[in-house]
């Protein structure tokens, strides 16, 4: 295993030996300390490899990732698995803002509270959020999953288009063109897949709520020219 | 950008430590606001006396026989004790606005930065780092600290543009991010009779809380109106006598992360500027929520 620590490794080094792993490496185990809120720390992985870091992060931690498996004993600041390709990323302690943004593929487990716009604009992520998410959140969410065991804040989905939205608590508000929908058993399919994978045993797909598109933002309505 | 760092103590055995846990959290938060930084420390109040925090470009001809020259108009002691370009006067208490007065006729080039029984405020133009040198932040003593690296965007990059900024007796506020309706926010606390010292939209919202706590509202719900008043993006850090609060505007898309221990309350616009805090892995650390009013009291 290597073991690298951030007190004394410049970020730079970490991540571009980082960089030069690939499928096939021997060196499959990395364990970071000493993050002290580091920005980009593990960012642009692109190797079927652990990371486990210990401590909290900064901006963008495991942004761009592929195929690497990355858990934050700690913390994550804004952005956090910010376009993530494919891989896992765990974060044991609570989210800031955009969280999963853009997202392409992987999963985001986050175990505690994520902030605001989480899951903006996502495109294929699984984000599963154990406590509560912020407001703004799946902003433009294209496609993918978002699964929240606790509360959402305002305006959750607004301009969703078609990622599947799931909440176990109380929603303060949907945005624009989101809609609760009913709950058909390939959600509940899905829910338990997203749960299992998360490792979560102890919460039932039938207690969740699901929210998505009404779609009546799709096309332009001459009818609603006065509102622009 | 800008970058922001607050510390309240609780714990009086830390109040020594204040300006070197401070000046760690400040410098951490250079690349947040290169252009230019501030900070304000609330020390231990003296009886019956006022401290002016004053400023100026010329301090070896303006603060020289200054001291003399104010004891004389106000007919009462001061004492002088200058760091580079700032100089602190203390004053008698019931002398204060005299020796303002005293001050702005006597000494036209010279700014007030701030006034109370706590507070002293140094900021200038130049690296955060260089700055708190400058001004030996890592040494000063005191209950409760705010800095501010600052990124300009509304105004010019300047001494009295940089944070942060005192409307009122021992108050002072920082910010990061931009208001909006500041323009015509200024003209109304114009007409309330407030004093404005720049063009600075962060200026506009210390005044406004000066302005409301004059109204007889304490901080809390000064800043709790100010959700109602103020329109744009902030996320400020305030600072009273004894009081401390933090208020993120309804977006909040400007950075925040608190941690709280028994010994102290902390602020800082990134996790990075809180790492060398004592016992930082057993704090409960979070972030604040978007139009809540966070405020610690002693």
């Amino acid at each position: 295993m290597r073991k690298i620590d951030l007190a004394k490794t410049p970020l730079r080094d970490l991540n571009q030996d980082l960089h030069r792993q690939s499928a096939g490496t021997n060196e499959p185990d990395w364990e970071i300390v000493n993050s002290m809120g580091f920005h980009a720390v593990a960012a642009g992985v692109d190797a079927p490899i652990n990371i486990n870091i210990r401590g909290s992060v900064g901006y963008y931690c495991g942004g761009m990732n592929k195929q690497a498996s990355i858990t934050v004993h700690g913390s994550a600041g804004p952005g956090v698995a910010e376009n993530m390709m494919s891989g896992n990323v765990r974060i044991t302690g609570d989210a800031s803002q955009y969280a999963g943004a853009t997202g392409h593929g992987g999963m985001l487990l986050i175990e505690g509270n994520a902030a605001s716009r989480c899951g903006v604009s996502m495109k294929g992520i699984d984000i599963v959020v154990k406590g509560n998410i912020g407001h703004l959140s799946a902003f433009m969410a294209q496609s993918g999953h978002l699964v929240v065991l606790g509360d959402a804040g305002d305006a959750l989905g607004d301009s969703i288009y078609e990622a599947k939205l799931f909440v176990r608590g109380k929603v303060k508000s949907l945005g624009a063109d989101c809609i609760e929908k009913e709950m058909r058993p390939e959600h509940h399919d899905a829910i338990k897949k997203l749960l299992k994978q998360a490792g979560i045993t102890d919460v039932k797909s039938s207690e969740f709520k699901r929210y998505g598109s009404a779609r009546k933002l799709y096309n332009f309505n001459i009818d609603n020219a006065d509102a622009y | 950008m800008c970058g922001i760092v607050g510390l309240f103590l609780k714990d009086k055995a830390l109040e020594p430590r204040l300006g070197a846990l401070t000046n760690q959290m400040l410098t951490t938060m250079c690349d947040r606001g290169p252009d230019s930084a501030g900070f304000a420390v609330y020390g231990t109040p003296t009886d019956g006396k006022v401290k002016i925090t004053l400023q100026s470009p010329n301090p070896d001809a303006d603060f020289k026989d200054i001291e003399a020259s104010i004891s004389k108009a106000i007919g009462g002691n001061v004492s002088l004790s200058v760091k580079s370009t700032h100089a602190v006067l203390t004053v008698p208490e019931q002398k204060a606005h005299e020796a303002v007065a005293a001050i702005r006729a006597l000494r036209p080039s010279v700014s007030v930065m701030a006034t109370g029984a706590s507070i002293e405020i140094y900021k200038e133009v130049g690296l955060p780092t260089d700055v708190a040198k400058r001004f030996d932040l890592s040494g000063m003593k005191g209950t409760h600290a705010i800095g501010h690296t600052r990124m300009a965007t509304e105004s010019a990059v300047t001494t009295l543009g940089s944070h942060p900024f005192s409307t009122g007796y021992d108050q002072c506020l920082v910010h990061n991010g931009s208001l909006s309706n500041h323009n015509n926010l200024r003209r109304e606390l114009r007409r309330e009779g407030m004093t404005f010292e720049t063009q600075n939209d962060t200026e506009v919202a210390a005044a406004y809380l000066t302005s409301r706590m004059k109204q007889g509202m304490n901080l809390g719900e000064a800043l709790t109106k100010s959700l109602d008043d103020l329109d744009g993006f902030f996320t400020f850090v305030v600072g009273t006598k004894n009081g401390f609060g933090v208020l993120r505007d309804p977006i909040a898309c400007k950075p925040a992360v608190m941690a709280e221990t028994d010994q102290y309350v902390a602020f800082g616009s990134e996790f990075r500027a809180l790492v060398n805090l004592p016992d930082i892995d057993k704090a409960k650390v979070w972030e604040p929520e978007p139009s809540t009013v966070y405020f610690w009291e002693r």
